[in-house]
């Protein structure tokens, strides 16, 4: 493993300096190019924390069952990094992160790290934003990282497939099954968790899915390997059963390392490549090379939009010098 | 401003008579609302403190009223004019200014200096560390302690707080919730050693912990452990201490979160009807525990809302105790209400304006009916209250009840159109969100999923918008402005640092003079009960912890043992 | 590349429940477009303080009508400087006496906020203070 100079960032981040994780991950959130510069001498050491992503409908307990999650981790001694994603209001930009509020017994805990993170709306920022801040985690070695988003829309579907494990919750009544089974995220889920299992509706809840499971099980089980996606009852509020959590997460693992955990991520790391690329990439020309210019003219006379696309791409391609 | 004039003065009327004779045939209602087409209007929105869109005139059509139905006669169902026949000839109004500050002696000082001048209950205001169940030398408590109210953490400190207080004669109410049945055992033990046998204690133990967990956020425990220890409660006093309200169930703290007058009566009310069915299940009958549940309401800067709420909230109570609980005896239908003047409509800015604010306040709650009357001090925005100025709330008080002559007529607003149309419109929002409620799967259920604090919230943050605009004035804080940084010439009163010393020192006093193995038995005890089956006789966690008073077990300690046994309350995001 | 946004941690130190003020301040300052990280009720200075290391935020605002102001809001500030985080905006508001928040504003509290304030002054006055420093730690690095 590369010496990394311990009095800069990077190597206060491999020390686990609490203040050097929280920096990097702001600029990571904000685009900032410190970010890559200061991961990159340690990059060696990414790869070593597994990545948990808890998600479902608003009401189904997330933020409970991560507080949860991880009390039951902290008590094997792992060190656990939280990341709970929260919207950015479209209006004003704001955002009003308060999962903290649920997790105040982990918050002076040591061996917890949490981290508030707003949406913030660009395309794709979020997933990136969530990626490095993992990276950076794992750099600074944490064991277990869970990651806490609202299932609802593309960006965090974005986020959790950027994930070992996925955890979709559920709860009776509030987080209904079926509409979830609508909402697609059934699909996503390594793990189904039917949480508020004490109060009625709970067992039901727990049947749907698995009928909803089998039915589903050709398609799921190719896309995933062979893995059936268990379904764990639990109370995140009373603690009941967050062992049963734990343990099936521990199985997920188990299987992705047998059926080719490092061909996976390494996937996920060239669809990363990819769009990293490609933004560099877009920046750079549509900045660069006059194309919004020729853009507007080409649509000031009337030519169609896809028409104008596509004679700027050729021209690009030829290497014309705009 | 362009028309001061109202619409429905002389002046306008005089205007349309004088017009020409074919005019003769409109009626004078058709007259008047032609008066009022052309009429011109003072700038802004005419709509109550709770932003209610107001007629310019009610009409007998507004208020529909069914007389014996719905007002009846003071001291009948359903007891929308009063609980009491005759009302304040019989009997004024309690005056019971809300005490507390330093150290238990220092209290008592400031309880002696209000029953000379004249104050007719003691109510006790308790320090954080004491509402949060924790004992003065907890890590916690630094900086806190008998800042806001007195420090109490032990039997000793209650026996100090009412020392040479005549504890069968006078009436008592402490203000806590979370540990209030411990608090309660303190003053039972208190009175114990000081011959005074419980069934001759009168006063009142706020112990609503639902509005706590709603709005005011003192808590102990967990919900369900923390209501059965209500019930608990509830049912040793309907037996040793029958003259005790057990709870009194409080929209003072929902209102001053920041909610609507709608909001905290019917917020209130469904707590209390919580409490009914709690009561009910653990296996009382409602006519035995419900005569004794008292409320707390406030009294707020809309003169006419405030007073529809109360004479609403009378009706709502009456009919839900006899027509949904099946309660049998009027003293269960009644409901009976402390009241304080609002806290959050005192301004820092010229302090002054609040002794106007509080007084028009104490008349609405008057007028309403209160059963007793805390008015705030024209300083309690700065700092605590310094003796003058809570000398001048007190006379406040005092010249309603003397000089005005308003305590006079029962009800005397009843029958006005527009007070009725408001107690009709208040009791049916009210109505509107009992059945949003039950829509919710109850009280409860509404308090995990953060719903009934997020209604308050957002009533919180309308409201601070409408001030911002200009939409609602504050006099001194957006319409006549005077230069920010004056000081107020006023003198504030500090607690000593020493305060918090001295409690940390008696109590180690006393955790070494006490029979340690006794005091140790003694919270066995009541780590057993909180164990065991609530419903079995032997398990009631008020009659454990008055036996660990008697042992000088400390508040601190008696907490701790229920924070471990029931488990931690941990908030709900509801931003 | 997105843009800096203001990210400020609201706190209650303390014991006390009143949280209008707290909650509402939040809610503004979201409107105005910041990232506001609400640590909820009875806050050891200590959580606060570590809240805000873990948030890498650029202002601290407490809240406190307990009355336990001077003990509690030099303890958060000792507790930040002790983190190495001491140079964070520190702002705050409740029941403070002139004399106190004279006093405060001198031991590192950037400003202090009384009864009556309005939130729209408060969240100008953190933009303001926050575009002066955004501005100073852009100047010295010139453009990227």
């Amino acid at each position: 493993m590369p010496v990394v100079d311990p009095s800069s960032l990077s190597g206060r981040l491999v020390a686990g300096d609490r203040g050097a994780l929280a920096r990097l991950i702001s600029w990571a959130e904000n685009g900032d190019p410190r970010f890559a510069a200061e991961l990159a001498p340690a990059w060696s050491r990414v790869g070593r924390a597994w990545r948990s992503g808890v998600t479902g409908p608003p009401g189904a307990g997330k933020s409970t069952l991560v507080n949860a999650l991880a009390g039951r981790l902290r008590a094997t001694d792992k060190r656990v990094g939280i990341l709970a994603v929260d919207p950015t209001s479209p209006f004003t930009g704001g955002a009003l992160l308060g999962d903290r509020i649920r997790m105040e017994e982990r918050s002076s805990d040591p061996g917890v790290f949490i981290r508030s993170m707003a949406s913030r709306g660009s395309h794709g920022g979020l997933a990136r934003a969530a990626i490095d801040a993992c990276d950076a985690m794992d750099v600074a070695g944490i064991d277990e990282i869970l990651l806490e988003t609202v299932g609802v829309g593309q960006a965090e579907f974005d986020v959790m497939s950027a994930v070992d494990t996925v955890i979709v919750t559920l709860c009776p009544g509030a987080g209904d099954g079926v509409q979830a089974m609508k909402a697609g995220i059934l699909e996503v889920a390594d793990v189904l968790v039917v949480n508020k299992c004490d109060i009625a509706g709970a067992d039901r809840l727990a049947t749907d899915l698995e009928d909803a499971v089998a039915a589903r099980l050709s398609i799921a089980r190719a896309a995933k390997q062979g893995w059936q996606p268990p379904i764990v009852s639990l109370s995140a509020a009373l603690g009941n059963n967050i062992e049963g959590l734990v343990e099936a997460i521990g199985r997920h693992r188990a299987h992705l390392e047998r059926s080719g955990l490092d061909q996976l991520r390494r996937a996920r790391r060239v669809e990363q490549v990819r769009r990293v690329m490609l933004e560099h990439l877009g920046e750079r020309l549509w900045g660069a090379g006059g194309l919004r210019e020729l853009a507007e003219r080409a649509l000031a006379a009337g030519d169609p939009p896809y028409d104008v696309a596509e004679r700027l791409a050729a021209r690009v391609l030829r290497g014309a010098n705009p | 401003m362009s028309q001061p004039v109202p619409p429905q003065s002389s002046a306008r009327d005089s205007t349309a008579r004088a017009t020409g004779a074919g005019r003769a045939q409109l009626s004078a209602r058709q007259l008047w609302e032609e008066a009022w087409q052309v009429a011109q209007m003072r700038e802004g929105r005419f709509t109550t403190l709770s932003d209610t869109p107001l007629k310019p005139l009610y009409l007998p059509a507004d208020a529909p009223v069914e007389y014996e139905r719905d007002l009846g006669y003071p001291g009948q169902f359903p007891y929308t004019r009063g609980v009491h026949p005759t009302m304040y000839r019989g009997r004024l109004w309690t005056m019971r200014q809300f005490a507390g500050f330093g150290t238990a002696a220092q209290t008592n000082q400031r309880f002696k200096y209000l029953l000379e001048h004249g104050q007719t209950g003691l109510s006790v205001a308790f320090d954080f560390p004491t509402l949060m169940g924790y004992d003065s030398d907890h890590e916690y408590a630094r900086g806190e302690v008998g800042q806001v109210g007195v420090a109490i953490s032990s039997l000793e400190d209650m026996q100090t707080l009412m020392d040479g207080i005549p504890m069968a004669e006078v009436s008592t109410s402490m203000t806590i919730n979370g540990p209030a049945p411990i608090l309660l055992a303190f003053y039972i033990a208190c009175g114990e050693r000081a011959g005074v046998d419980p069934a001759q204690l009168r006063g009142t133990v706020q112990n609503d912990i639902l509005k706590e967990y709603q709005a005011q956020h003192a808590w102990l425990v967990d919900v369900e452990p923390a209501l059965r220890m209500i019930t608990d409660v509830m049912s040793h006093c309907a037996v040793k201490v029958p003259q005790w309200n057990t709870i009194s169930i409080s929209g003072y703290h929902i209102r001053e979160a920041g909610s609507t007058a709608a909001q905290e009566l019917a917020f209130t009310l469904a707590n209390g009807m919580e409490y009914v069915r709690r009561g009910v299940a653990a296996g009382m009958s409602v006519d035995e525990f419900a005569p004794r549940l008292s409320f707390f309401f406030d009294s707020h800067l809309d003169f006419f809302e405030e007073i529809a709420k109360f004479r609403a909230a009378r009706r709502i109570w009456a009919r839900k105790m006899r027509n949904e609980f099946g309660a049998k005896n009027p003293r269960s239908w009644m409901l009976r209400f402390h009241t304080q003047t609002a806290g959050v409509s005192l301004t820092a800015q010229q302090p002054e304006n609040n002794i106007v604010r509080t007084a028009v306040e104490a008349l609405a709650a008057v007028l309403g009916g209160t059963q007793s009357l805390h008015t705030n001090s024209m300083d309690e925005t700065l700092a605590l209250p310094t003796e003058k100025s809570v000398k001048i709330a007190l006379r406040t008080q005092q010249l309603l009840a003397e000089e005005h002559e308003v305590a006079h007529v029962a009800d005397p607003l009843g029958g006005s159109y527009f007070v009725e149309a408001e107690t009709n419109r208040l009791e049916a929002d009210a109505e509107r969100y009992f059945l949003e409620i039950e829509r919710r799967g109850g009280v409860v259920p509404c308090i995990k999923a953060g719903y009934i604090q997020r209604e308050i919230h957002r009533s919180a943050v309308a409201y601070q918008q409408a001030v911002e605009e200009g939409r609602k004035k504050v006099v001194g804080v957006n319409a006549y402005v005077e230069d920010l940084h004056a000081k107020p010439e006023i003198e504030l009163l500090r607690i000593d640092p020493s305060v918090e010393a001295e409690q940390c020192e008696r109590l180690a006093r006393l955790r070494a003079r006490r029979d340690a193995k006794k005091a140790k038995a003694a919270l066995d005890a009541i780590r057993d009960a909180a164990k065991g089956n609530p419903n079995e006789s032997g398990n009631n966690l008020l009659e454990r912890f008055v036996a660990a008073a008697h042992a000088d077990c400390t508040l601190g300690e008696i907490a701790d043992v229920l924070r471990a046994e029931f488990g931690h309350y941990k908030e709900p995001k509801i931003l | 590349m997105n843009e800096r946004k203001i990210r400020v941690l609201v706190a209650k130190p303390g014991l006390d429940g009143h949280d209008r003020g707290a909650k509402t301040v939040a809610a503004v300052l979201r409107d105005h477009g910041m990232e506001v990280i609400y640590t909820g009720l009875h806050q050891t200075p200590e959580m606060i303080a570590e809240a805000a290391l873990q948030e890498d935020v650029d202002v601290v605002g407490l809240s406190i009508l307990s009355g336990a102001h001077m003990t509690l809001f030099p303890r958060v500030r000792a507790e930040l400087e002790k983190r190495g985080i001491g140079n964070v905006l520190l702002t705050g508001g409740g029941i403070i006496p002139a004399e106190d928040m004279q006093a405060l504003e001198q031991g590192g509290f950037a400003k202090l906020f009384g009864p009556g304030t309005p939130t729209d002054a408060i969240a100008t006055w953190i933009r303001q203070q926050m575009e002066k420093r955004f501005a100073a730690e852009a100047a010295p690095r010139g453009t990227r």
